[in-house]
């Protein structure tokens, strides 16, 4: 039977904070969908933070995951915040009309 | 695990002056609504002199609060006070401002208040947990105030650009903090050292959590290749907005750098330094040759801080005593150059409108020879021309990078300061030669007249008493490599 490691953790959570990372970079489509990768990065910070916090026997990964979690949803409301204000100013936030200032 | 004590108290007292005051502030401000706005802001003013009187009464000896999790030392006492007095001077500068936009909000200084406490936070974190905590106090107050002028486009989107790519960079540091709890056993930096320098080669995760820490804090700082947030953030964010962001962020992400790569990765110097080598050279270049063709002057200022970083940097690749103690100088010198230089841009409005484009500066000469004398000597200060003061701060980094070795990086250093010494006299030149089309308006205000002249006398007249700055700079690079 196959025995699941650390390993296992650290690959499942490298491969969702890939996700993430290429789903801001590759979306062009929505704001939101660049917020919802932004959770996914962290929610895979977090596994790993856990899972190494299980194998080292170690309650600190643990409790900063639960800080994590904490500034994730605060950063979410800000991130929703400013999506809000931005939407009344030029009415979208698809990705390719972020353009008013070329960079 | 030792219980708390009172003189863990006493050693963050600064801190909680700051966010009690922020928390007492916001209750008067729901109770007065927007017409308090210009008290709160002098409040706050006053409390960060306050607590800047705070710091300076700790003292510079090392103490460490709450379990090892958050230290005081001279480096923090320096880092510290320049960061409350580079947040102080950009709210001052930004009070008349929003008066006269009409964007007078009491959210704004305590945002600003809260930012800075984040900032200090940072600055005096022990542990990877307090870093996290303080760097996102700070940016989440950040992206607000870089979308504070909210029926902008411009602003909302400088905003919204901040938020993703600062979120972004938040997640990498995060990852790299993870990796290396999970290869160290450990969050804190003085425990860091220990478990680094114990064991001969490092694990293959430690350097790769090592380099994800590392591009989250470049981000922080804007170094090339994490620079791409900066101009556009600038441009688009209320000028006063832009001045705090060109200041004291920069001072905190610096402070941390320093304090996380030679406080807890000293032993690992070989692998960090290549690192930090090549951020320094890739933003020196693209500050200097980006910014040549700029017309906005905002985004020339996005440019030119992102090529005095690289120098900067220059000092942290050095990675001792002397360089340390050049960043720090640097960094004291930038704030108020940059302080400076954006009092002077806001002093560009015509018929009541702001103005940006450099083209808008023509003739400042004639029509306002204070204005145009102290820019001239911010500029020629920027592009390290002796004996104004930013040329002390190129020369002590540039001495270390000597000392350390880095011949290459020394060289490729004044090679860039040459090219961007290009842009910089051509706004002299535009203020100076060229035939103004229409006049900026003037009485200029009487705070920014003070600010004005504290910084250009400062930069002009720093040669004759460099040696308090040195000493201290000294005694702040001493604290870190020693403890």
């Amino acid at each position: 039977m196959l025995q699941i490691g650390l390993s296992h953790f650290l690959t499942v959570a490298a491969v969702l904070f890939a996700l993430g990372i290429f789903g801001i970079f590759l979306n062009r489509k929505n704001v939101i969908v660049i917020l919802m990768s932004v959770e996914l990065m962290l929610l895979a910070v977090n596994i790993n933070f856990v899972a190494f916090s299980t194998f080292l026997d170690d309650l600190t990964g643990q409790i900063f995951a639960m800080f994590v979690l904490g500034i994730a949803a605060a950063e979410a409301a800000i991130g929703l915040a400013i999506i809000v204000v931005y939407f009344r100013n030029r009415g979208s936030i698809a990705v390719e009309d972020v353009n008013v200032m070329k960079g | 695990m030792t219980a708390f004590s009172m003189t863990d108290l006493a050693t963050v007292a600064p801190e909680i002056f700051l966010a009690v005051l922020g928390l007492a502030l916001l209750m008067a401000g729901v109770f007065r609504g927007d017409r308090a706005s210009g008290w709160i802001s002098w409040a706050v003013v006053a409390g960060f002199a306050a607590a800047a009187g705070l710091v300076w009464q700790g003292g510079g000896a090392r103490a460490l609060a709450f379990d090892g999790l958050y230290v005081s030392d001279a480096f923090s006492l320096f880092m510290k006070q320049l960061t409350l007095l580079g947040s102080g001077l950009a709210l001052v500068l930004s009070i008349r401002f929003n008066d006269r936009e009409g964007i007078a909000r009491i959210e704004y200084p305590v945002l600003f208040l809260f930012a800075t406490l984040g900032m200090m936070t940072m600055i005096s974190a022990n542990d990877l947990l307090v870093l996290y905590v303080g760097l996102e106090l700070q940016s989440l107050c950040l992206y607000v105030v870089a979308a504070y002028r909210r029926d902008s486009v411009r602003s909302t989107e400088a905003g919204l650009k901040y938020f993703v790519l600062g979120a972004l960079s938040s997640g990498m540091l995060l990852y790299g903090v993870s990796l290396i709890y999970g290869y160290t056993g450990t969050t804190r930096f003085d425990v860091l050292v220990e478990q680094v320098a114990g064991h001969g080669a490092p694990a293959l995760g430690l350097v790769v959590g090592l380099v994800f820490l590392i591009s989250g804090l470049a981000f922080k700082v804007s170094a090339v290749p994490f620079h791409m947030w900066t101009p556009d953030v600038y441009e688009g964010a209320p000028t006063p907005v832009t001045a705090f962001f060109a200041a004291a962020p920069k001072v905190a992400a610096l402070a941390l750098f320093a304090r996380v790569l030679v406080g807890a990765f000293g032993p690992l110097v070989e692998q960090w330094s290549q690192i930090i080598v090549f951020l320094s050279i890739a933003s020196m270049a693209l500050g200097a040759f980006a910014a040549v063709g700029q017309t906005n002057i905002k985004r020339l200022m996005a440019y030119s801080s992102i090529g005095h970083m690289g120098y900067v940097l220059i000092g942290l690749a050095a990675g001792n005593v002397s360089g340390l103690r050049g960043l720090l100088i640097y960094t004291a010198i930038y704030v108020v150059m940059g302080i400076g230089t954006f009092a002077c841009i806001l002093c560009m409005r015509r018929q009541g409108r702001t103005v940006e484009a450099i083209a808008d500066l023509a003739g400042l000469a004639r029509t306002h020879p204070m204005v145009a004398f102290a820019l001239a000597i911010f500029m020629f200060s920027m592009s390290g021309i002796p004996p104004l003061a930013g040329f002390f701060g190129k020369f002590y980094v540039f001495m270390s990078a000597i000392e350390a070795g880095l011949y290459v990086l020394a060289v490729l250093g004044v090679l860039s300061s040459v090219v961007a010494a290009f842009y910089y006299l051509r706004i002299v030149k535009v203020m100076y030669f060229d035939e103004p089309d229409a006049v900026l308006d003037r009485p200029i205000g009487g705070t920014l007249a003070v600010v004005l002249a504290g910084t250009s006398t400062f930069t002009l007249l720093f040669f004759l008493a460099p040696g308090p700055l040195l000493a201290r700079a000294q005694a702040a690079a001493a604290a870190l490599i020693g403890g």
